[in-house]
């Protein structure tokens, strides 16, 4: 017997049974004659009308939470200058804001120092961590505990802690307000934590595969090189879109090594309409809009890999 | 895991194993010295994470120790080695031993900064935590439209958090936002969202909870989905009702991943530098600030910047995570999780 669950409730007969769900609602046995009318019994995984509408209400609610401060973004960077905050939809529409943006001030520039830091931090992060992603998945060797140690508390630093060192290493070098500083110094984060997440994708192929590339005659780089990095590919995907997605959005560094409004990024270069001593609300929404979107867009396309990576990586450690 | 690998290294072990038959695998005649025998066997291995310890070791391990060295000076910007036009000058500034650490640690501020960031990372990663599961639950129930309402929920997470704190800090505006106009219209005061310590302080942690939940979302719905249903129906059969349903069977089925994506929600929280910084710069007054965005203020934005000081924070801020990794870790090997 596993309709066993049933309800006080009474629902009538004819309630049509949820389309969507594919219990084996066929299976349940006669209603009991009990109540004066035919008691449907709600077989597993089904719910009751009332359960539905609070499961669809607290759904909706979370959804509208989570989209409207976006949504809202994108509304304002419609409006004229004047009406920034009106509570209106968009009553004049009009794409000054983003004309000003593009055409008025630094945006592009922000835009290129951003994409060029981050681009390259990403390359250079996931082709230097893929050997040590390999080996710590695959080879028990001395200094591999330590190792993976390290990398595990690298991702727990706070910037606060190399924030100075490497300003004042920077300034030294000269390397202040130069996209190879701010590269430099993205790649403390990227680094380790492209590697643990390596490893995570590594674990996931079978090393039994490595073993057919040994006795083909193939060393271990060989069969990281020919085997494992093609069938890795997703992974290092993965890796690098997220060590991009860590970079683009960084702000701590980016504020504070780079001064000046033609060498700023992105996070740098927004706070520069919004602060204490200027407003600029309309180009803000629109800047924020250009940033946010393709990120958006890319980001949903990427999401259902990114979960499996960050998961398995992390708990599989 | 062990077992597998195990089977990877005999085989590393390079020309010595080729040359013998790969069957046997056991090292034996020459017998070289343990170095020798060391290298031959995880050559391989060495060579592979060569890069990557060279890269932390000169990026991560040399500021870091350069920081711990900061930490025990009195540098600030007065006394640095630093280039005015074409003169170089030489660093001037001297070892003062612990003298940083006991000014920090017997002066309130950092006490009451601590207190303040142990209330928000405990506060926005159980709210997060909890929201995350409610969602991941309900999520995980068949029901039309569940597609849309998973982008939509996980939407916040796509956008670089700058861009939505800004998108926030539009809708906190005191006098224009628009959460204020619909509560005025509502018949209620304007709150002083980002003016008032109290109010700033539920803002900043909203926010956060609003950039967090979707992480955790995801994490969690596919921790949901990966318990087997046949152990549900058994508990189903055995007459569990749902609560002991979610308490016995899917609680225990998630565990590994949550107490995985509550060590990571945790340090990130504590460690969330753009949301204070961009929507409060710590204020009012210091009402705001947590350990991370007072170490930056004291050098980035206070003047004269006091870069010792800000060190010796960081060090601080360092040694109390790597604690907290520590009991963390402990605890969940008394659960008997092997993390």
């Amino acid at each position: 017997m596993k309709t066993t669950r049933t309800t006080t409730k009474s629902t009538t007969g004819t309630t049509t049974p949820d389309p969507t769900t594919t219990a084996p609602a066929p299976s349940v046995p006669a209603p009991p004659a009990e109540a004066g009318r035919p008691r449907r019994v709600r077989g597993r995984g089904e719910r009751g009308p009332l359960a539905s509408v609070g499961l669809h209400a607290g759904l909706l609610l979370a959804a509208v939470v989570a989209v409207f401060p976006p949504f809202w973004l994108l509304v304002t960077s419609f409006k004229p200058k004047t009406e920034t905050f009106t509570t209106a939809l968009v009553k004049n529409f009009t794409l000054e804001n983003y004309d000003h943006v593009l055409n008025d001030t630094y945006f592009l520039t922000w835009f290129w120092n951003s994409v060029v830091v981050v681009v390259v931090t990403t390359v250079l992060g996931v082709f230097i961590s893929a050997t040590t992603g390999y080996a710590v998945s695959r080879f028990r060797f001395p200094g591999m505990r330590p190792l993976m140690w390290t990398l595990l508390i690298t991702q727990m630093f706070p910037m606060a802690i190399l924030i100075v060192p490497l300003y004042n290493l920077m300034a030294q070098l000269r390397l202040l307000n130069q996209p190879v500083g701010l590269i430099i110094t993205y790649l403390t984060i990227a680094v380790p934590f492209c590697a643990w997440m390596m490893k995570g994708f590594f674990d996931t192929i079978p090393v039994s595969i490595d073993e057919s590339g040994r006795v083909d005659g193939l060393n271990p780089f060989g069969t990281f090189w020919r085997l494992i990095l093609p069938l890795a590919k997703p992974g290092l995907a993965v890796t690098g879109f997220y060590s991009f997605v860590t970079a683009w959005a960084e702000v701590a560094y980016a504020s504070a090594f780079m001064t000046g409004e033609e060498n700023l990024t992105l996070a740098g270069g927004l706070q520069t309409f919004v602060n204490q001593y200027v407003g600029d609300w309309g180009s803000m929404t629109a800047a924020a809009v250009i940033i946010a979107v393709p990120a958006a867009i890319v980001f949903g396309i990427a999401q259902r890999h990114l979960v499996a990576g960050l998961t398995s990586g992390a708990v599989k450690s | 895991m062990a077992v597998e690998t195990g089977q990877s290294v005999a085989p590393a072990a390079g020309g010595d194993a080729r040359g013998r038959g790969r069957g046997t695998g056991e090292k034996s005649g020459k017998a070289p010295g343990p170095l020798r025998r060391a290298l031959a066997t995880h050559w391989y291995a060495w060579a592979m994470v060569a890069p990557v310890v060279t890269v932390i070791a000169v990026i991560i391990g040399y500021p870091l120790l350069r920081g711990v060295w900061l930490s025990l000076t009195n540098a600030d910007e007065s006394n640095v080695a630093r280039t005015i036009g074409v003169n170089e000058i030489e660093a001037t500034y001297e070892f003062t031993g612990l003298e940083n650490y006991t000014e920090i640690l017997t002066d309130g501020v950092f006490w009451d900064r601590l207190g303040w960031t142990v209330v928000w990372t405990v506060g926005c990663v159980s709210v997060t935590f909890l929201a995350g599961l409610v969602l991941a639950v309900m999520l995980n129930r068949k029901l039309r439209g569940r597609a849309l309402y998973r982008i939509a929920i996980i939407l916040p997470w796509g956008i670089p958090a700058f861009v939505s704190v800004f998108a926030w800090k539009m809708l906190f505006n005191e006098k224009n936002g628009i959460l204020n106009k619909v509560l005025s219209g509502g018949g209620i005061d304007g709150v002083p969202w980002l003016g008032d310590p109290t109010w700033a302080k539920i803002s900043v942690i909203a926010v956060n909870v609003w950039l967090g939940v979707p992480f955790m979302l995801v994490a969690l719905l596919g921790a949901l989905q990966a318990i087997p249903g046949e152990l549900l129906e058994a508990a189903e059969v055995d007459g569990a009702n749902a609560w002991q349903r979610f308490r016995n069977v899917t609680l225990p089925g998630i565990r590994s991943v949550s107490s995985t994506v509550v060590l990571l929600s945790t340090i990130w929280t504590f460690n969330m530098f753009p949301v204070i910084y961009l929507l409060t710069r710590g204020g009012p007054g210091d009402s705001t600030e947590i350990l991370v965005t007072y170490a930056y203020r004291l050098s980035f934005l206070n003047s004269p910047r006091d870069f010792a000081t800000s060190a010796a924070w960081g060090v601080l801020i360092l040694l109390l995570l790597m604690a907290f990794a520590v009991v963390y870790r402990r605890s969940l090997r008394k659960q008997g999780e092997v993390w």
